[in-house]
């Protein structure tokens, strides 16, 4: 089946495009919203604009589509994404990255169901720390570009998921409420590499900014 | 063979709806230390029936619909004495089995469903997660839990069948562990 994956360049949407590949969907095309409101309820936002040169480094075509990021405005655009992604691709079915967000997951049912498309979420309810373990075991270098909850702070932004990183969120987890994997919104990832990537990529250029437990990590990557 | 391994029956066309309709049941399962194994309807044997004693029919995706016109496969429901519980497409192939028949109706995202009577450990008000475009209507062997004119939940009256048109794996998990913890 032809498939478009909808692609933010972070672990879960990388791992969701792992699975497809796997199980032998033909990946057409990505989706990637750019939201220009940095606080979008569907959307990831730091660094987005890397999908390009993962989008290169997958040798996958890529459709980024703009969004002002107003809550239920921007699913217009998404459809709008998927629309052109059906008529330019042919794609039959979309795959999503939603783990845990019946918000997110729902509200793309909708739109794929009302478009005549299949609608695969091959991550959901999966447990956290399985998530995370299952990037390392496959080998993913992922980094933090965004962070958005007590107590993570700027000293974790650019940090690796690696099994030091598996710990330390467990600490938070139990002590915090923290989300492992970031479902709840605490931080946002971006993949530097993973198995299908050409090459690795590099961050060759950082700008951080925020404050409190608030910090975003925009990255030029090489 | 161990008589407690609970079966859990696949209906997904799509090898990547596994994931997300049959494996979070499995986790479940494997969370309590449950015994289990997985077959796809398809290739679903007597024996593996025979070496089971409790049954999950899982759903599957709103466009995924190819098990319907495989209902017949499925008549060994009304022959077994097996305890089952069939979730989303897996209650409308009860339903089917049973002589009801398939409605049109879209709900997708959470909505509020009352449960009249106790219902493997729900009562009351629940907020509950639907996908689905279709849903069946019962025959009167059955009594229903929840839901009027699109029934909810159901049991069979005579026989330990259960059937959700929810998806209890995303928020009512315990409904789940009610059914394999019943003697």
């Amino acid at each position: 089946m032809k498939v478009a994956v909808l692609f933010t360049g972070g672990k879960d949407s990388c791992l969701a495009l792992l699975y497809a590949k796997k199980l032998g969907y033909d990946v057409r095309c990505l989706i990637t919203l750019h939201s220009r409101n940095l606080y979008s309820y569907m959307f990831h936002t730091p660094s987005i604009l890397q999908v390009k040169k993962q989008a290169e480094v997958l040798e996958i075509p890529l459709i980024i589509q703009k969004t002002e990021g107003k809550k239920e405005n921007e699913l217009k655009d998404l459809e709008k994404a998927i629309k052109k992604a059906r008529e330019k691709y042919g794609v039959e079915g979309i795959v999503t990255g939603a783990v845990e967000s019946v918000y997110q997951a729902s509200r793309i049912q909708k739109i794929c169901n009302k478009l005549g498309l299949e609608c695969f979420n091959p991550l959901w309810l999966k447990n956290q720390i399985e998530l995370l373990e299952e990037l390392i075991k496959n080998k993913f270098e992922v980094v933090l570009t965004g962070v958005f909850a007590y107590p993570l702070n700027k000293e974790w932004l650019g940090r690796k998921i690696n099994r030091e990183f598996i710990k330390e969120v467990k600490i938070l987890e139990d002590k915090y409420k923290i989300n492992p994997a970031g479902e709840g919104g605490e931080f946002e990832s971006l993949v530097l590499n993973m198995p299908l990537f050409k090459r690795k990529l590099k961050v060759v250029e950082r700008k951080i900014s925020g404050r409190g437990n608030e910090w975003r990590m925009e990255v030029e990557l090489e | 063979m161990n008589k407690k391994e609970i079966l859990i029956i696949d209906i997904c066309k799509e090898k990547l709806h596994y994931f997300e309709f049959v494996k979070p049941i499995e986790d479940i399962l494997r969370k309590e230390k449950k015994r289990y194994f997985v077959k796809h309807y398809r290739d679903l044997t007597t024996k593996d029936l025979e070496k089971t004693e409790k049954i999950i029919i899982c759903g599957t995706s709103l466009r995924d619909n190819e098990f319907l016109k495989d209902v017949e496969r499925f008549k060994w429901i009304k022959k077994t004495d097996k305890k089952i519980l069939g979730i989303c497409g897996g209650m409308q192939i009860i339903g089917l089995v049973y002589g009801g028949k398939l409605k049109r109706k879209t709900e997708i995202g959470f909505f509020k469903e009352n449960f009249k009577k106790k219902f493997l450990g729900l009562f009351g008000d629940e907020e509950v997660y639907h996908l689905h475009n279709n849903y069946v209507s019962f025959s009167r062997e059955f009594e229903i839990f929840a839901g009027n004119k699109i029934v909810g939940a159901v049991k069979h009256k005579k026989r330990e069948i259960y059937a959700v048109l929810f998806h209890p794996e995303v928020r009512q998990k315990d409904l789940i562990k009610n059914f394999y913890l019943m003697i």
